[in-house]
């Protein structure tokens, strides 16, 4: 399965879910209260109004200091993020709109995205006479999208800087720093591969296979080089010098734009549902395979990573779940952590063992493991939708 | 309507599948008018009764074999499946959709209940047929795995090595089975292919195989079918009409050691390979002295007609006109304490081998009373005495307790587990 993202879907935000960080545009879903601004210093973060009538609230963030910043809604509690903008740079504006509930809630600017931000307690009331308190639905599916977004964008994130890591050892011919530095760049990819796939134009271009090619076609991205760095033993030159800066910057250059077109993205619930199913459909038709990483073996970073972006996607759509089928939330939650336990097995050091040092038995018991979590997990879509 | 979820059939125990059970009953009648059968064999065997179906029905002319791993921990979680692999069966033999939904009738994001290949196909006769292995009870270091173990048959181990067994371990043992019988090789496929996909948690597909043309007889009422070999096969066969044999050598009496059996049977698979282009290029007259028969009308070498009964003594110039290193010589039931089996066999061709010969044989299906009297002395004569044994290899082996039939408003295997 595809994850459905076509571009076109970019156009159609849902009203619930956040917007990008550049938009300055005012309309779409204010809350009943109206807009509330904020103004990001490099020292502070004046909030307009400590109170919001419940629905659907909207922060309009500026930022009127010198470095890059964020803003986060939490819960009381100050550690679960409600909603987040983030990458504001100095000068720019960013819009998070969020649907939430009565209660107590914090709000926080990070001016250098680093550290705990400055923080301000934030009071969600009763919504003013004759209107409509946000049902409890909105409000989880609210908190699914926003989680679900900033998970994808942090990933994104990782994989720019772990791939500017290796690509430097690469260019640089530190061969094995730069095998050492690949599954690690790979990982995120990987977390979000329903997502960066999505992208039909860059895909190939960074993530083709050789058995992939059609003739002619040119090979680019991730595997050319990893069959540079794990050659076969005859038959193969190995790239000059100056290939391997083309081929390295290329990669950096599409995960670069990959990253970016991340950055405007909203989903929907069942865009989520979809992906973290669509995530283990490729862990059972490449990776538990031993296709994906036919050069270096390192199969097993790969199918750890799609199994944490379809968990991570799974729990982020599970409270939802758990009011409509409690039962699939259960068993869902029971056979990822078999998959997880079964999966730590494999691990070695920071990374795990090469598809190659696995018995057929092992194998074997992770598919089994795979089809156990992928059978229930193909009914999560529809489980969620409304 | 209300929705039966399939999902809430798996491994949420009793009360959810008794409800399944319940309401599919409702839906034989209205839904699936939608697909009714419209091609084929119509003929339908009911699931439930004294004796499983699939074992003294009419062979059928196509197999679908599975072999399943039980990967749970859980007794619940597998006595769920049980009920739902029951509801599903049931269903499924009487030429309906595997889940009460149908295969298009669901929401439209959700995968169907039913994979929907057998839509306007009649059942042909499909019988499902359960076994539980020896490592349902205990593990290969023998513990206990469900709290069945007091409950194992002794007659419900692994087989020895027999000589010439060359068994491909994945595709050996297994800790259920179902063999899926039909006419239709599709109809049977569709069945395995839908209790495997129900399965998913609790157990896992460990092995299958596929079988074209039924290689044995088990009414009077059929015709004999012929092997790869090209000779007729099953002609001595235990036959449904006759049922004191089949009482002697098929059905397990409940003072034979467990309870829980009584009315069931053993059901030993061994996948035989057959050396088909070395076959092929002996004479005519060294096959039937390999076989101990006629090729064209199967007549015993002894004389008469295929259903006259095999004469050992009757001598030519050369000693007897039934070798006795001939096949049906030495599987004889005057010279194995008067053992006769049914056997259930299959024809097979997967593909060819990496040298370009068929791989290709017999998957050998029998059912007996007791493997210990009834199959491994036999097996362990032919595989050191039978001339047959230089064209064949035997690359899977695996063994079962198939339980009594299932009566009404129960699951299959109930007693075992009550």
């Amino acid at each position: 399965m595809r994850f459905a993202l076509p571009v076109a879907a970019l156009v159609i935000v849902p009203v619930l879910a956040a917007c990008t960080s550049t938009t300055t545009d005012s309309g779409g879903a204010a809350g009943a209260g109206g807009p509330i601004t904020v103004t990001s210093s490099d020292s502070g973060c004046d909030v307009s109004s400590a109170s919001a009538p419940a629905g659907n609230l909207t922060f309009n963030v500026t930022n009127n200091g010198s470095k890059v910043t964020e803003f986060y809604l939490y819960s009381a509690d100050g550690k679960r993020v409600v909603g987040e903008v983030e990458n504001i740079g100095p000068g720019l504006s960013g819009k998070l709109i969020v649907t939430a509930a009565e209660g107590t809630y914090q709000t926080a600017c990070k001016p250098g995205m680093v550290g705990q931000g400055i923080r301000a307690d934030f009071t969600v009331r009763k919504p003013a006479g004759g209107a409509q308190a946000p049902s409890e639905d909105a409000v989880l599916i609210s908190r699914a999208q926003n989680e679900y977004r900033a998970y994808v964008q942090k990933q994104a994130d990782l994989l720019v800087s772990r791939t500017k890591a290796f690509v430097t050892a690469y260019r640089a011919g530190q061969d094995d720093r730069a095998r050492a530095l690949y599954p690690e760049a790979r990982f995120p990819w990987e977390a979000i591969e329903t997502v960066a796939e999505s992208f039909g134009d860059l895909d190939p271009r960074t993530d083709a296979r050789e058995a992939d090619l059609t003739s002619g076609q040119k090979w680019t991205g991730w595997h050319r080089i990893e069959k540079d760095l794990w050659p076969p033993a005859t038959g193969y030159t190995q790239l000059s010098m100056k290939e391997r800066t083309y081929y390295g910057t290329d990669l950096l250059k599409n995960v670069t734009t990959v990253r970016d077109r991340i950055k405007g993205l909203t989903f929907t619930t069942d865009q989520i549902a979809n992906g973290s199913s669509g995530l283990l459909e490729e862990v059972a038709t490449g990776k538990v395979t031993g296709e994906e990483e036919y050069w270096s073996h390192t199969d097993l970073w790969d199918f750890a990573a799609n199994v944490h972006g379809a968990e991570v996607a799974f729990e982020d759509v599970k409270p939802i779940l758990e009011k409509r089928d409690p039962a699939l939330a259960k068993q869902l939650t029971a056979r990822f952590a078999d998959l997880d336990r079964l999966l730590a097995e494999q691990k070695r050091g920071h990374g795990y063992v090469l598809y190659t040092d696995l018995s057929r038995a092992e194998v074997k018991r992770l598919a089994d493991a795979v089809n156990a979590v992928s059978e229930p997990l193909s009914h999560l879509t529809a489980a969620v939708l409304p | 309507m209300t929705q039966v979820s399939r999902r809430g059939l798996i491994g949420s125990g009793a009360g959810v599948a008794g409800v399944a059970l319940g309401a599919a009953g409702g839906w034989y009648a209205g839904d699936h008018a939608a697909h009714a059968t419209t091609s084929g064999n119509p003929t339908t065997y009911p699931f439930r009764g004294a004796h499983q179906a699939g074992i003294v029905t009419p062979a059928q002319d196509r197999l679908h074999f599975a072999a399943f791993d039980i990967t749970t921990r859980s007794r619940g979680e597998l006595v769920g499946l049980l009920k739902a692999w029951t509801s599903a069966a049931e269903r499924m033999t009487q030429g309906l959709s595997a889940g009460p939904v149908g295969p298009t009738e669901g929401a439209p994001l959700a995968p169907p209940d039913d994979t929907g290949e057998a839509i306007g196909l009649s059942p042909g006769g499909l019988t499902l047929t359960f076994g539980f292995g020896p490592g349902m009870f205990r593990d290969a270091r023998g513990r206990d795995r469900f709290g069945l173990a007091d409950r194992q048959p002794e007659a419900l181990r692994d087989l020895p090595h027999f000589a010439a067994d060359a068994l491909d371990p994945t595709r050996s043992r297994g800790d259920i089975c179902v063999q899926a019988c039909s006419e239709d090789p599709q109809v049977a496929v569709h069945a395995i292919r839908n209790l495997a996909r129900i399965g998913f948690g609790t157990v896992a597909v460990r092995w299958s195989q596929l079988g074209f043309g039924r290689t044995s007889t088990t009414s009077t009422s059929q015709s004999t079918p012929r092997n790869l070999f090209g000779f007729k096969d099953g002609t001595a066969n235990v036959k449904a009409e006759q049922s004191a044999d089949l009482e002697k050598f098929v059905w397990v009496d409940p003072a034979d050691d467990q309870e829980w059996l009584g009315g069931g049977s053993y059901l030993v698979a061994r996948r035989i390979n057959m050396h088909i282009e070395t076959w092929d290029r002996q004479g005519l007259q060294p096959q039937e002295q390999v076989v101990g028969r006629t090729k064209g009308a199967g007549a015993p070498l002894s004389g008469g007609t295929e259903f006259t009964a095999i004469d050992l003594a009757v001598k030519g110039t050369d000693g007897p006109l039934i070798p006795i290193d001939s096949h049906v010589s030495v599987v004889s039931p005057d010279r194995n304490d008067g053992v006769r089996m049914l056997r259930r066999g299959y024809n097979f061709v997967d593909g060819s081998n990496a040298l370009g010969g068929l791989d290709a044989g017999l998957f050998f299906i029998a059912y007996v009373r007791d493997p210990r009297t009834h199959f491994i002395p036999l097996q362990a004569r032919m595989a050191s005495n039978d001339a047959m044994m230089e064209y064949l290899q035997f690359t899977s082996s695996a063994i079962f307790a198939v339980p009594p039939g299932t009566k009404s408003g129960e699951h299959v295997g109930r007693a075992l587990f009550a």
